[in-house]
């Protein structure tokens, strides 16, 4: 395969660590809102209160750490000049100022009781918006010409979700008395093999394009995300429901797990951008098996 | 986006590589229109190729490839090839690169602010004044056309010399071109010119020649910047079959939706069984 002096084809993103950061508060801040909700509608107000307090700072860091990003964060307004949907950052965006809000009276409500109206009219809100928020991340990063993060495109919101579950349940689970914490034990471990099983079938489905998942600094961060998020949910499931000890290695492990996950999803596109191979041969493949017309003609012969 | 009665004619490039000659001029004439900064990069050993790439500060590019080809073509015959020959064994092949102006264009679907816009040309353009440097059109190019410019936070690329076109007047580099390798004109006529000289080569023995991105039918719907080139496209760093990945835009929102869904049951689910 040709290539022009190994130079990439398509440029690397330019999004600094505040991203995959943000992935992470974005998915621990969503799930968390509607952990929260659903702990408050069964009666469980002590794990409700943490959820809630999980939730709120999730959705408190992530605009600023979104913000921070921007070449011009002065401009963070015009974010919200439009709604595309074509465009998953701007979706996003509005997803988020929707969250952001809701989730913040919701949670400012459970721990003070202030704003009784509005505060227990965000609470469906929040839950509800929180989704989409776990996973709209995912579905932006596809929406790249970047092969690793586009042909995983059916995969990565999934991914992010499982990623989601288990942070907000490990949080929660860190956070809350035992005998009060089961569906945070449960979400966490739920989150946990969902998220193992995501990867691999991404990888899977990947096929040669998943090199960066095995390879380099970002397969160090896969293999590292695996193992503690392997780790950390057979302690939560193992021994979570009688030491807080292990509640709390558990949890830490997860979300560290979920982090790292983020991390090393964020460097595979890197990697995947910088060699031309990962551009150009899936798509002479698809001009080879016709699923591609290419884009140079001959002159008819 | 609808211009009506305001719409102009699609204006566009041809640049035809087996004009070329390697001077550069079109991208210091860019350079100089333009004001856009020195990109010094020092020395690759790339040939006589130190810009590298497209990016925020190099909006004209011209790629130098050496090969250890047989000549196709005499000499002497009327191609217009000889420019591309030095002596026996070398075909040294160069190319003058820019923004696609693609029809479907992935930058333009993922940019959150609406900075980057159609134009009544039917180009794509960057405003500056709205851009606020989120930087996804920079992964979403196929083309790696988009950078930020680390200066200003800003992403930068070629405009077609929006502001020359509208004042009748051709963009900067067509203008500077000694060669007419870079031709500006309407889209429909250009089409018509590069399909001729395609034929012509191709008769000449230029087996190799191929129109890129000159198809409406091709992953990004045609481009309003297309090239008549002299080998494959990977060979001058240019994607075979690039898409706009917006293309797949419903697939990837099912995909969020379902997974937003089934986020949504594993939450209900950690509930089944009480709170022990």
């Amino acid at each position: 395969m040709s290539d022009y002096y190994g130079r990439p084809i398509i440029k690397e993103p330019v999004w600094t660590p505040e991203i995959p950061i943000y992935f992470f508060t974005g998915g621990l801040a969503g799930a968390s809102a509607g952990l929260a909700f659903m702990a408050e509608r069964t009666g469980n107000e002590v794990l409700a209160r943490r959820a809630w307090i999980a939730a709120l700072g999730g959705v408190a860091v992530s605009p600023a750490l979104l913000i921070s990003d921007l070449g011009v964060p002065t401009r963070f307004l015009n974010m919200l000049r439009m709604f595309k949907v074509t465009s998953p950052m701007s979706v996003g965006s509005w997803i988020l100022s929707v969250s952001g809000v809701s989730t913040g009276l919701a949670a400012v409500n459970s721990l003070t009781g202030l704003f009784p109206v509005l505060g227990k009219a965000s609470k469906p809100v929040a839950a509800l918006f929180g989704l989409p928020l776990s996973t709209y991340t995912g579905a932006l990063i596809a929406n790249t010409s970047v092969p690793i993060w586009h042909n995983g495109r059916r995969t990565l919101p999934a991914l992010f979700a499982a990623g989601a579950a288990a942070s907000a349940g490990a949080a929660a689970t860190v956070m809350t008395p035992v005998r009060h914490a089961a569906p945070a034990r449960r979400l966490a471990i739920i989150g946990a093999a969902s998220e193992l099983v995501a990867t691999n079938v991404m990888e899977e489905h990947l096929g040669g394009v998943a090199q960066p998942y095995h390879e380099g600094s970002s397969g160090t961060l896969t293999r590292v995300a695996k193992v503690l998020t392997a780790v950390g949910g057979m302690t939560i499931g193992a021994w979570g429901h009688r030491r807080r000890s292990a509640a709390v290695i558990g949890g830490g492990a997860l979300l560290a797990g979920a982090l790292t996950e983020r991390f090393a999803v964020f460097r595979a596109g890197f990697e995947s951008a910088k060699d031309p191979k990962f551009t150009v041969g899936p798509q002479r493949e698809r001009i080879e098996a016709g699923r591609g017309r290419g884009a140079s003609q001959r002159a008819a012969a | 986006m609808s211009y009506g009665a305001d719409a102009k004619p699609q204006m566009g490039f041809f640049t035809d590589t087996s004009l070329c000659i390697g001077c550069k001029a079109c991208e210091v004439a860019c350079k100089e229109w333009n004001q856009v900064p020195e990109s010094l990069q020092g020395f690759t050993g790339m040939s006589y190729d130190n810009t590298i790439d497209l990016g925020a500060d190099t909006w004209r590019h011209v790629a130098f490839i050496e090969q250890n080809k047989p000549l196709q073509v005499g000499l002497d015959g009327d191609g217009g090839l000889a420019t591309l020959q030095e002596g026996e064994h070398l075909r040294w092949l160069m190319a003058s690169d820019v923004c696609k102006h693609c029809e479907h264009a992935a930058c333009l679907d993922v940019c959150p602010t609406g900075a980057l816009f159609r134009t009544e040309f039917d180009t794509v353009v960057v405003q500056q004044d709205i851009c606020n440097g989120c930087g996804y059109c920079v992964p979403a190019c196929p083309f790696g056309v988009l950078d930020k410019r680390e200066e200003d936070g800003r992403v930068w690329k070629c405009t077609l010399c929006y502001d020359r076109l509208k004042d009748d007047k051709e963009p900067a580099c067509a203008q500077a071109c000694p060669t007419n390798s870079i031709q500006f004109g309407e889209l429909g006529d250009l089409r018509e010119h590069a399909a001729e000289r395609l034929e012509q080569l191709t008769a000449a023995g230029q087996t190799d020649a191929q129109l890129y991105l000159h198809d409406k039918g091709d992953g990004i719907g045609g481009a309003h910047a297309f090239f008549l080139l002299l080998d494959e496209p990977e060979v001058y760093g240019l994607p075979p079959d690039p898409i706009d990945t917006t293309r797949d835009i419903g697939s990837i929102w099912a995909s969020a939706g379902a997974a937003a869904v089934a986020l949504g049951l594993g939450v209900a689910a950690a509930f089944l069984g009480g709170d022990r």
